[in-house]
C-alpha cells in the first residue's frame, strides 16, 4: 500500500470508555469482514474492524477447509455453474448476482494467490485452485487487513448501533471483553459482517455466530429476507464438533445392530438420518475408499480426521456414532436484506456482507456446502467495503450530528423488571430450534407452538433491566438468538409451501404459483411480508 | 474441549489468550489458565496457533474428559493438528 493510508483516530478515553472516529466500521472479522475492511481501505477510507473474538480464528471458516465457487471465465462453464444450482435453490436465485459473484470471486482468488496463499493441486481433486484451508486463509486475511492500515479490535463485541437524528447509522458501541472497558466508534458507515446464527450448537467455529448483527440491524429497522431458510444441520462425530460433511458422501449409515438404514445418505438422505436419530443412534463408516484416496482426504481436510484419530476411530474400517448439529442460518441462506449492488441494507449508512446478509441472491432456498458461502463472503465483503467507503466520503462533508442515539434495547436499558439469566434464555431458545421434530420437520402447528413460547421469552427479554458489564455480551447474544428464532419461524409460517431447505411436513409441495421472497423484521412485533420475485431476476425453469 | 496447558512447554507468550475466539483463557502472573472451559467450542484454533505445542483439545465438544498428558506427549498427539496443517 502507499503511504497515503487514512487512519482511524482515538478521540477520547477515560472513565472506562474509549472513543474512536473512522470512515468505515466493520463488525466481524471473518472472510466477509476482512475483505470488506481491505476493500474500504483500498478506496482511501480509514477503517476499524471489531471482532467479538479474534480476527483470524473467529467464525466458521478459520477452523475449516472450504471449497470456493471458483469458475473460469468461460461462458459455458459459468452458465453451467449457475444453472446447476437453480433447481436445488427453488429458483429463488438472481442471475445478475450469481454472475457478478462468479466474476468477483475469480478476481479475489487471484488476489489471494498474488498475496501468497499456497494454492496447490494434489491431483486427486480434493485440493485445487479455489479451495482454501481455513487456518491459512484467515491468518493471511488478518495480515493483509493490518497491512491495509485497518485498526483491528479483537475480543471487542459490538453491543449496539449508533444513529443520528435522521435515523442514519453513524457508528456502534461495544465492549473490550478482556479489559472490561467500553468502546464507541463514530463512523461514516457501518458494515455488519457478523455471520449467521447457529445457536451455540458447537458446529465447527460457529459459537461466535449468534445473530448479533441481525439483532443490531433490526433495532435500527433493517429488513431481513429468507429467514425460513435456516434449518441446516451438519453431521459430526456424535460428541465432536467437526461438522465437515463432504466426506460423509462416502459413508454407509447403519443402526445399532449394524444393519444399513434404508435411504440414509449425507446428501439427499439426511432427513432419514435425522428421523432415525430421534429414536436411536446412527453409525457411519466410510466404505470402499482406496488407500491413495484416503491419504488425499487426509491432506485435504485434516480436521475431519482430528477428532476421529483422537478418539481411536479408523473411519475407513470402524463404525462410529454420528449426530446432526444445527448450523441454522450459517449454512442456511437467510439474513439482512440487501437493497442494491453496494450491499446496502434498507437503513441508511448500514451495509451487510457474508452470512449476515441474505444469500438467496446466489443460492436461493438451499445451500448444501461452504463453497457458495465462501464465494459470497469474499464478493459481498468486497462490494460492501467499496460501497461503505464511498458513502462515508459523502458523510465527511456533513456536519457532525448534534445528537447520537443509542439504538440498542434488550439488556442495554434501565427497566423495572429484573435482568434475565442469559444461560437460561439460551437454553430455552435451543429447546425450540435444536430438536429435529421442531426445526428440521416443521409444521404449522409446531411452529405456532414454538412461537408462543418464543414470543413469551422475548417479552421477558425486552422488559428486563440492563445487564452488568460482566453479563452484557452474553445477554445480548441470548437476545439475538431469541429474535432470530422468531424471524425464522414466522418466516417459515409465511412460506406456505416447501421450497429448498424450508420444508414443511404439512405442505410438502412446492407452490407452482409466482415465486416470492419472505421479508421479515421487527422485535416487539415480528412482521413478515411477501415480495414477488422481479421478472429480470427470474431464472428459467425450462432450462432444467 | 480444551483440557490441558502443558506447564513444561508453555512459555507464557499468551498467544492462546488472544487467539481463542471464545475467550476461554485468562492471563495470570505466570502462564495462562483455562478460565472458562465451558465456553470452548472445540475449534482447535488455540492448538494451531500455539508455537510450543503446549495445548491439547480433546475431541469431546460436549463435556470435559480426563486426559493423560504424559501419554499424549509420548504418542506425539499434542501438536498433531499443527503438523497436519503444515504449521510446524
Amino acid at each position: 500500500m502507499s503511504g497515503q493510508i487514512r487512519r482511524p483516530e482515538e478521540i477520547a478515553s477515560g472513565g472506562g470508555v474509549r472513543e474512536f472516529r473512522t470512515d468505515v466500521l466493520v463488525l466481524g472479522g471473518g472472510p466477509a469482514g476482512t475483505w470488506a475492511a481491505i476493500s474500504a481501505a483500498q478506496r482511501g477510507a480509514s477503517v476499524i474492524l471489531a471482532d467479538k473474538g479474534f480476527c483470524g480464528t473467529s467464525g466458521a471458516t478459520a477452523p475449516s477447509g472450504t471449497g470456493v465457487w471458483y469458475v473460469q471465465p468461460d461462458p459455458a462453464k459459468r452458465e453451467a455453474a449457475m444453472a446447476s444450482r437453480e433447481l436445488l435453490g427453488g429458483y429463488l436465485q438472481d442471475r445478475r448476482w450469481m454472475a457478478r459473484t462468479l466474476n468477483q470471486t475469480f478476481e479475489n482468488v487471484d488476489q489471494l494467490a498474488r498475496w501468497g496463499y499456497p494454492f496447490h493441486d494434489d491431483g486427486v481433486g480434493f485440493q485445487r485452485y479455489g479451495s482454501v484451508m481455513g487456518p491459512e486463509y484467515m491468518r493471511l486475511m488478518r495480515k493483509r487487513t493490518k497491512q491495509a492500515g485497518v485498526k483491528i479490535l479483537d475480543h471487542s463485541p459490538a453491543l449496539e448501533l449508533l444513529q443520528d437524528e435522521d435515523g442514519a447509522v453513524v457508528g456502534a458501541s461495544g465492549l473490550f471483553q478482556q479489559a472490561g472497558e467500553r468502546w464507541n466508534v463514530h463512523a461514516g458507515a457501518v458494515i455488519l459482517a457478523t455471520g449467521g446464527c447457529a445457536f451455540l450448537s458447537k458446529a465447527l467455529g460457529c459459537n461466535v455466530l449468534t445473530g448479533d448483527g441481525l439483532l443490531m440491524g433490526a433495532e435500527v429497522g433493517a429488513e431481513l429476507s429468507g429467514m425460513e431458510f435456516s434449518n441446516a444441520y451438519a453431521m459430526s462425530l456424535a460428541e465432536g464438533s467437526v461438522t465437515k460433511t463432504r466426506f460423509y458422501d462416502f459413508a454407509e449409515f447403519t443402526d445399532a445392530n449394524g444393519d444399513p438404514i434404508p435411504g440414509a445418505q449425507s446428501k439427499g438422505g439426511r432427513s432419514v438420518i435425522a428421523r432415525w436419530l430421534m429414536s436411536g443412534p446412527v453409525y457411519a463408516s466410510l466404505i470402499n475408499v482406496d488407500p491413495e484416496t484416503q491419504q488425499a482426504m487426509r491432506r485435504a481436510q485434516p480436521n475431519f480426521f482430528l477428532p476421529l484419530d483422537r478418539s481411536g476411530i479408523n473411519p475407513f474400517t470402524d463404525r462410529f456414532s454420528v449426530t446432526l448439529r444445527l448450523e441454522g442460518t450459517v449454512r442456511g441462506t437467510g439474513g439482512l436484506r440487501l437493497v442494491d449492488e453496494s450491499c446496502a441494507t434498507s437503513v441508511e449508512g448500514l451495509y451487510a456482507a457474508g452470512d449476515a446478509a441474505t444469500r438467496e441472491l446466489i443460492c436461493g432456498a438451499f445451500t448444501g456446502g461452504g463453497s457458495h458461502n465462501a464465494a459470497w463472503a469474499m464478493s459481498s465483503g468486497y462490494w460492501a467495503g467499496a460501497g461503505a467507503a464511498s458513502y462515508a466520503r459523502t458523510r465527511r462533508v456533513l456536519a457532525q450530528p448534534s445528537k447520537v442515539i443509542r439504538a440498542g434495547k434488550a439488556a442495554l436499558i434501565e427497566q423495572s423488571q429484573r435482568g434475565y439469566d442469559p444461560l437460561a434464555v439460551t437454553q430455552a431458545v435451543q429447546d425450540e430450534v435444536f430438536p429435529y421434530d421442531r426445526n428440521y420437520f416443521r409444521s404449522e402447528l409446531g411452529l405456532k407452538h414454538s412461537l408462543e413460547r418464543l414470543d413469551r421469552l422475548w417479552r421477558k427479554v425486552e422488559s428486563a433491566d440492563k445487564a452488568s458489564v460482566l453479563h452484557v455480551a452474553q445477554s445480548r447474544q441470548a437476545a439475538a438468538m431469541v429474535a432470530t428464532a422468531r424471524w425464522m419461524y414466522r418466516s417459515a409460517l409465511e412460506r406456505d409451501e416447501s421450497r429448498g431447505m424450508a420444508r414443511r411436513v404439512d405442505r410438502p409441495q412446492q407452490d407452482p404459483g409466482p415465486r416470492y421472497y419472505v421479508r421479515s423484521g421487527g422485535l416487539s412485533e415480528v412482521w413478515t411480508r411477501r415480495d414477488l420475485q422481479q421478472p429480470e431476476a427470474r431464472v428459467l425453469e425450462a432450462a432444467e | 474441549m480444551i483440557e490441558v496447558i502443558d506447564k513444561e512447554r508453555c512459555t507464557g507468550c499468551n498467544i492462546c489468550v488472544h487467539a481463542c475466539p471464545t475467550n476461554v483463557f485468562d492471563t495470570t502472573a505466570d502462564i495462562p489458565v483455562i478460565a472458562r472451559q465451558g465456553d470452548c467450542q472445540t475449534c482447535y484454533m488455540c492448538e494451531a496457533w500455539c508455537p510450543e505445542d503446549a495445548l491439547y483439545v480433546a475431541p469431546n465438544a460436549d463435556k470435559a474428559v480426563s486426559v493423560d498428558l504424559a501419554a499424549l506427549k509420548a504418542g506425539d498427539v499434542i501438536g498433531s493438528y499443527r503438523r497436519a496443517i503444515g504449521w510446524s
